[in-house]
């Protein structure tokens, strides 16, 4: 009895916590490792990037080249809403500080084919706290559920 | 309605409704003949532009095709984020796929012709009288969402289809044989109309016990008997229900009522005529499955998988096909059951079978779906939304401009915070699965003591696939 007592203390502390945390993560924002200059080659064909995901730590300053393969693509990248095009032998650049963490997804902003509206990439700008952030919610609710069952 | 003593988490009553129908203008409204018809008619409007601009469409690209952009953004969002979990199956109140069959088993327009129904009139087979033709029927069709989601022509094809499906076999089965058994549209529906918020049910016992004949099932001249094959007297699942409104027309006590009630509570429904099966949580299986592949297919950065689903190469696509099956009809049931067979050694339970413990726990994959199928709708909706502007203006393409939004160019709104959106849903949805996965474990486990330890693998369970909903949505 004592034990299961124990127990459900600890599962409730934990639970607590993560939710506890999870709520600090929202209210502060994360602070970046020292930010570097990166540049990506980004090569665009039917219906798909290469590389199809973009990994960079918050506060870098990001160049992407566009590169076309077949015919013309764009690259629109979701929440910093900017955007560049690239033409066959005509290539688009686009920089930007990586200010925002979070996965962000780039999408193709010239009608190329029928999956057109299909064609993303991913760009990952570490930290991702939304993930953690959710996560330990989550997490938090169960741990808090199990131990207002278990009880 | 089912009386029930459980809270959800343990402070909403269960009981708890509000009738929309207790309002005079509200019933007037729906009792007249015009309701639903005059929204089927404009419905019907709508659609006849839709498979005109479809065919026309041809083998373009559908993103500025108004029957694609209509029937999977427009339609299909608003069924999963709006329709079915707010208003149950108000769609196929407004339906305008089974009209023709309709008409032509009644040989009347608009009033009642009572007596049979026109038509061969056959009975379905009892067998088949169940989700399972539409749990197969729906994964085939996932199989050329590749197609059908892009090129005008195959919407076109699949709409036709499901039109003329609907008039045959109209002709040859009774009543709304189509809606309840085949329509490709109709499983998830039922399935999740079962969180709904709203319901159609009988008001008073007493009252349809001292009515005979009852002529909500049979008609009378104010309306047809029962087209969906319900007893309006006494259902209490959503399920089956499809919202005509001849039940309130035919009630000459108005004993039928429209409510508003807590989400979910048909989930704690197991009753001898609507009992809980396996067609049902294979449902919810292959609805949670769809979602991931979907989402890995049309969301996902990966080139390789978007090939195999457009069918670039034919081993490719059978490759595609052979997953999708395999994936959604044994992988998710098949972790599923370890959750669930968990579920009875922990509890220590040895009286109650497994293939309950294993179809009654599914069911907590009805909010768990509805929550991740939100979730991909938003990321549907918010990044290619504003084609719909565009469509509307110009639904050919024949350089119109009805509304003066033929040139908006295609604008993402909000997909900055699109991962809280989703997240927070997932959350939400994550909540009423417990509660009422909670719920379901005293209902399924005698004694609060094996419930209690009976719940903790689902739980289990559906936080990791909460989990892996996230991941897929924000990691
Ligand atoms: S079941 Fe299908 S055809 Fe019937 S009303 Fe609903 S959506 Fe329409
Ligand atoms: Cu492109």
């Amino acid at each position: 009895m004592m034990k299961k007592k124990i127990i459900l203390i600890a599962m409730a502390a934990l639970g607590a916590a993560c939710i506890l945390i999870a709520l600090i993560g929202i209210a502060t924002p994360a602070t970046a490792e020292s930010p570097r200059e990166r540049f990506f080659e980004v090569h665009a064909k039917r219906f798909e990037y290469a590389p199809d995901t973009i990994q960079v730590n918050q506060g870098d300053k990001v160049t992407i080249r566009l590169v076309s393969e077949d015919v013309s693509h764009g690259l629109y990248v979701d929440g910093y809403e900017i955007k560049t095009a690239a033409h066959p032998g005509a290539e688009g650049t686009l920089t930007f500080v990586a200010d925002k963490t979070g996965r962000y997804t780039f999408r193709c902003t010239v009608t190329c084919g029928e999956f057109h509206p299909y064609m993303v990439g991913y760009l990952n700008v570490e930290p991702n706290s939304r993930l953690w952030i959710f996560a330990l919610l989550i997490v938090g609710v169960a741990l808090c559920s199990a131990v207002i069952v278990l009880r | 309605m089912i009386e029930t003593k459980d809270k959800l988490f343990g402070i909403v009553d269960l009981n708890a409704r509000f009738e929309l129908t207790k309002f005079k203008p509200v019933r007037a409204v729906l009792k007249s003949r015009w309701m639903p018809l005059l929204p089927i008619l404009i419905n019907l409007f709508m659609f006849v532009i839709i498979l005109l601009a479809a065919f026309t469409g041809g083998l373009s690209a559908g993103n500025y095709n108004f029957g694609i952009m209509i029937v999977w953004i427009l339609w299909w969002v608003l069924l999963m984020m709006m329709l079915v979990p707010g208003f149950s199956r108000a769609w196929c109140m407004v339906c305008p796929f089974p009209i023709f069959s309709d008409w032509a088993q009644r040989t009347r327009l608009f009033d009642v012709k009572p007596g049979k129904l026109g038509g061969l009139g056959l009975k379905w087979p009892k067998k088949l009288s169940n989700m399972w033709v539409m749990n197969i029927a729906f994964l085939v069709t996932t199989f050329f969402s590749g197609f059908m989601t892009v090129l005008p022509i195959a919407t076109f094809i699949l709409l036709g289809i499901i039109i003329i499906g609907a008039f045959v076999i109209g002709l040859i089965f009774e009543k709304r044989t189509f809606c309840l058994y085949l329509c490709p549209v109709s499983g998830f529906q039922g399935l999740y109309s079962q969180f709904a918020t709203v319901e159609v049910r009988r008001k008073d016992w007493e009252i349809c016990k001292n009515h005979n004949p009852k002529t909500c099932y049979v008609g009378n001249e104010k309306g047809y008997g029962c087209p969906w094959n319900r007893t309006p007297f006494d259902f209490q699942k959503n399920t089956y229900c499809g919202m005509c409104l001849e039940c309130l027309k035919t009630c000459p006590y108005d004993n039928m009522a429209i409510n508003l009630r807590p989400p979910g509570v048909d989930l704690l429904v197991d009753t001898k005529r609507e009992p809980r099966g396996l067609d049902e949580a294979w449902k919810a299986f292959i609805m949670l499955g769809i979602a991931i592949v979907f989402y890995l297919a049309f969301q996902g950065p990966w080139g390789f998988f978007k090939d195999m689903v457009r069918g670039v190469t034919l081993p490719g696509y059978l490759g595609y096909i052979a997953f999708h099956t395999v994936f959604n009809l044994l992988i998710i049931p098949g972790v599923f059951f370890v959750f669930a067979y968990l579920s009875k050694r922990l509890s220590g339970n040895t009286e109650v079978p497994l293939k309950s413990v294993f179809t009654n726990f599914a069911y907590t994959l009805i909010p768990m779906g509805l929550g991740v199928w939100m979730g991909f709708s938003v990321g549907i909706l918010l990044p290619n939304g504003s084609y719909i502007l565009r469509v509307l203006s110009d639904p050919f393409a024949w350089g119109w401009n009805l509304f003066g939004t033929a040139q908006i160019p295609w604008t993402p709104v909000l997909t900055g915070i699109m991962g809280y959106i989703q997240g927070a849903i997932l959350i939400v949805f994550f909540a009423f699965a417990v509660g009422y996965g909670w719920l379901l474990a005293k209902q399924i486990y005698a004694d609060v003591k094996q419930a209690k330890r009976g719940f903790i693998p689902i739980l289990t369970f559906l936080t990791l696939i909460t989990l892996v909903f996230l991941w897929l949505f924000v990691g």
